[in-house]
């Protein structure tokens, strides 16, 4: 029987279709635990590739041969091994191309509404591992918000629209993920706006970014209007486009809120966050379509795969936005909080242009879940 | 430390180094160490979760110069 191969593009549209796949996850069970491909009507079974080296009859018959199933494991080499053991055994079944290396690196752009007078707006959803950038487009310009490290995909896209990068934004300094933006705005001779609070301790120049200032992308003027609402980093900002869209980077997610701590001071900045998410944020027009820099669970996807609600439905549903008491507030925040992201110090480090780690250190210090939220 | 055997695993990708480290192992007896050089970093996870499954003892690890080095009693 043959062995296939399957792309990280094509796992993604099984998991927005909510497909059915048997996923054989051949990986240590620590790294199974810790990070994985989720889907709604995924089965999954853990068997490490080194259990399996004397053969794989102790396993073949929890193999179904109704469903297809896919092998997998962190760069593709052991997954290609136990994949051409099971062809051989007689079942056909695929392995997953690059492995969880690669699934980590797949952005799948979906476009999230149309701008006033012409233009539209596009998610870059990092299904792998949560994390949320954007694409602001009005006549022939773009502005990039949150970019990651696979730089080529925004420069490849905004090609294909034909469309000129002119203004790159972080909302915040990253702990989860490589920023891209410093090196497409190099690439692009696009300005490259950070948050200066953020940006103390950054190596390189950067436009500083001010609560109130207003960028305008295009001959169509799509007003972007930056709204400082500090509590996930000391300098996190948030963006209202075209008085339509609030991009609200790590402060807000939809089924969940901005942690206080990784930059090390939850207890100093948790009064921020409290402030940004309940008094700045109860001020915006309730119809504003949140937009933001992670999602956690595969549950906070829209059925087209992006991942988007009204402000008013999350004052009324976002368990992080009804909590009325101050100290529980202070407590959920700050206690028992899920581990940090893997290797986020040096991350934020690497955005700060401190290290300057080559492409391979970059993937092993991205492995894993963002894990920037609380809920 | 009485190291019986030493397997270089440098250059290699998964799964080579734990299929070398098995081989290698299956030749040694009891309480005998080996000793695994690799420069792929999943090796870590991998090769302290293999150990233990196969009842064997991981002495020791350390990195030198982007070189992983292992250190497994057979069990």
């Amino acid at each position: 029987m043959a062995v296939n191969v399957m792309t990280s593009k094509e796992v993604t549209k099984k998991v927005l279709n909510r497909e059915a796949l048997f996923i054989l996850d051949v990986r240590n069970e620590t790294d199974f635990h810790d990070w994985k491909i989720e889907g709604e009507n995924f089965e999954y079974l853990n068997i490490p590739y080194f259990e399996l080296l004397d053969g794989i009859e102790e396993i073949i018959d929890k193999i179904p041969t109704d469903k297809k199933v896919l092998v997998v494991c962190a760069k593709e080499g052991s997954s290609v091994m136990v994949a051409e053991m099971l062809s051989d055994a007689g079942l056909t079944v695929s392995y997953l191309k690059g492995g969880m290396k690669t699934w980590s690196e797949h952005l799948e752009p979906v476009k999230v509404g149309d701008l006033t007078d012409g233009g539209e707006i596009y998610q870059f959803v990092r299904i792998g591992k949560g994390c949320l950038s954007y694409m602001v487009v009005s006549n022939g310009e773009a502005a990039l918000i949150d970019a990651t490290r696979m730089t080529d995909i925004y420069l490849d896209f905004a090609e294909s629209i034909s469309a000129k990068i002119t203004h790159v934004f972080d909302t915040h300094l990253h702990a989860d993920h490589i920023s891209g933006g410093r090196t497409i705005a190099e690439k692009t001779g696009a300005t490259y706006w950070l948050p200066p609070k953020d940006a103390t301790e950054v190596t390189f120049d950067y436009q500083p970014l001010k609560d109130g200032n207003n960028v305008e992308i295009g001959t169509v003027k799509i007003n972007i209007h930056a709204l400082y609402t500090p509590g996930h980093t000391i300098g996190s900002t948030s963006f209202i486009v075209d008085e339509k869209f609030l991009l609200s980077g790590d402060i807000l997610f939809i089924d969940s809120i901005g942690r206080p701590d990784l930059a090390g001071l939850a207890q100093d900045w948790v009064g921020d966050l409290r402030e940004s998410l309940y008094k700045r944020y109860r001020g915006l027009a309730e119809n504003l379509m949140v937009l933001p820099a992670h999602f956690m669970i595969i549950d906070e996807l829209n059925d087209d795969g992006s991942v988007a609600e009204k402000l008013g439905t999350l004052f009324s549903n976002n368990h992080g936005l009804n909590i009325e008491d101050e100290n529980e507030f202070r407590k959920l925040v700050t206690e028992n909080l899920p581990p940090q992201p893997n290797a986020y110090q040096e991350i934020r480090e690497t955005n700060m242009g401190k290290i300057n780690p080559d492409i391979d250190q970059q993937r092993e210090m991205e492995i894993g879940p963002n894990r920037c939220a609380v809920r | 430390m009485n190291v019986t055997k030493v397997v270089d695993a440098k250059g290699l990708a998964c799964p080579m180094p734990i299929v070398k480290t098995k081989k290698a192992m299956n030749e040694l007896e009891s309480g005998q160490v080996l000793e695994i050089h690799t420069t792929d970093k999943g090796a870590k996870n991998d090769l302290t979760a293999w150990a233990k499954s196969g009842g064997h003892e991981l002495l020791k690890h350390e990195e030198e110069d982007k070189v992983l080095k292992f250190w497994i009693k057979k069990g």
